[in-house]
């Protein structure tokens, strides 16, 4: 009896559509943040990350309906990032039906931020997403989608949040997001070693031996990715026998 | 006949738009109500509590709401689900927040995880080792279910105790005693085993 490994499929909204593209033969509409949900629901994903790229704060109701919708339909923990900026964020979310929030750069901006929303809501709700970049030998947290350095060291500021609150780390390769070539496995045992929270490895799954090495050498509890999914190249029952086959504990 | 209705306990602790959602979705036919009018509770056919927080707030909550005695009765007299911090609620005491006294409902206590080696909170998906009782109803020994918490519960008397699982020590994931069934993960998140656990309990006479 052991607790699973986790696999979270992860869409990036735009004022209520998926962007990045996805390929489901058997979805009518991909675009549909709904549909996809309910397919990687169907197929076994343990949560669902949204991510909130939407520019202008007026189309964020648009985020709160997408997971209303979802939250009807779709009953496994949902997860939303993506403009969290205050208290009333956060509580608009839950209540529209995601089970935790995603912090960034808010928190980087102000830290007592995520002592607030722990304090709150509990630190179960309470995600903090870092994008980190090796610079030299150490790696550094950026925000603004990786364009805003911050000189601040990504394994001393996991500890931090967590002291803070945060029930779980969300941390991104920015050097490998995007390039399908792994996980930064050094850097996510570094931070997994570091803190007492679950963590979550994003950035860089290309395919199903990345997910492998996530969790087995990068030492995370959760392994996060979007593309692979989307294009239909593996569906999420696959990638977990795939894991399940190299002996990791999954939830098949 | 007429719809049974389902009162799930508003008193403040974290979001109910999943269970409600989750239980309109396994029993249509039901009429399922968010609440926290006594009268709305004593009235219903059968009650949820549900908790997600600190053990502190949700008691602090129960009494600004005035449900404390409204629990108590519903618990005696229908079938009545606990979930997550609704099952804590349910014991004698509990440790979180340097020490809070529970409904005292059924004999326990709540201990916090304690390890070098395990992520705390328990995060995710583990399995459930049951026992027999109609809230299993189709659903596999060993299922997983998705469990978020930092401290665990114990039953004074292990006949009360429907669901087991293991995370460093074992704990009561699922316990049950009369018209009560508590569990410790969220059947509302925990995809077809929750929502078959959850029809069973819309489904269940309470015996």
């Amino acid at each position: 009896m052991t607790l699973a490994k986790r696999i979270i499929p992860c869409l990036d909204v735009d004022n209520g559509r998926v962007v990045k593209g996805v390929k489901f033969v058997d979805i009518r509409d991909a675009g549909d943040p709904v549909e996809v949900a309910k397919r990687y629901h169907r197929e076994g994903a343990d949560e669902i990350t949204f991510l909130d790229i939407t520019a202008t704060s007026d189309n964020r109701d648009t985020m709160v309906h997408v997971v209303e919708e979802v939250a009807s339909q779709v009953f496994i923990p949902l997860t939303v990032g993506g403009g969290i900026r205050q208290l009333e964020d956060i509580r608009t979310m839950l209540n529209a039906g995601a089970d935790k929030v995603a912090i960034n750069s808010a928190a980087v901006k102000t830290p007592e931020f995520v002592k607030q929303a722990a304090d709150k809501f509990g630190s179960q709700c309470i995600v903090v997403a870092i994008d980190a970049k090796q610079v030299d030998q150490d790696w550094e947290i950026f925000t603004h989608g990786g364009r805003k350095a911050t000189g601040i060291d990504a394994i001393e500021w996991a500890k931090k949040m967590v002291t803070y609150g945060a029930g779980e780390i969300l941390l991104t390769s920015m050097d490998k997001d995007g390039t399908k070539s792994g996980f930064d496995l050094e850097l996510t045992a570094k931070i997994s070693e570091s803190v007492p929270v679950p963590v979550i490895a994003s950035g860089g799954v290309g395919t199903l031996d990345h997910l492998v090495e996530g969790i087995l050498q990068g030492k995370a509890d959760a392994v996060l990715a979007a593309s692979i999914f989307h294009f239909a190249e593996y569906s999420i029952h696959e990638a977990k026998q795939y894991m399940a086959n190299q002996g990791i504990d999954v939830r098949l | 006949m007429t719809a049974n209705t389902i009162a799930i306990i508003d008193y403040g602790m974290g979001n109910l738009h999943s269970i409600s959602k989750a239980l309109q979705h396994v029993a249509p036919e039901q009429n399922i109500i968010v609440t926290a009018q006594s009268q709305q509770i004593l009235n219903a056919d059968k009650v949820v509590l549900p908790g997600v927080g600190a053990i502190k707030d949700c008691m602090l909550e129960i009494k600004r709401h005035e449900l404390q005695q409204t629990i108590i009765q519903a618990s005696q007299s229908k079938p009545f689900l606990g979930i997550c911090l609704g099952l804590q609620a349910l014991l004698s005491h509990s440790d979180e927040n340097q020490g809070i006294d529970g409904l005292n409902i059924i004999a326990g206590q709540v201990h916090q995880f304690q390890s070098q080696h395990l992520k705390i909170p328990h995060m995710g998906w583990n399995q459930v080792k049951t026992k027999a009782h109609p809230i299993w109803e189709n659903i596999a020994d060993n299922r997983y279910f998705y469990f978020v918490h930092s401290y665990y519960a114990q039953v004074d008397n292990l006949d009360y105790q429907i669901g087991e699982t293991e995370y460093g020590q074992k704990f009561c994931a699922v316990l049950a005693k009369d018209n009560i069934v508590a569990t410790q993960f969220h059947p509302e998140k925990s995809h077809e085993a929750g929502l078959q656990l959850l029809r069973n309990f819309a489904n269940w006479n309470g015996e």
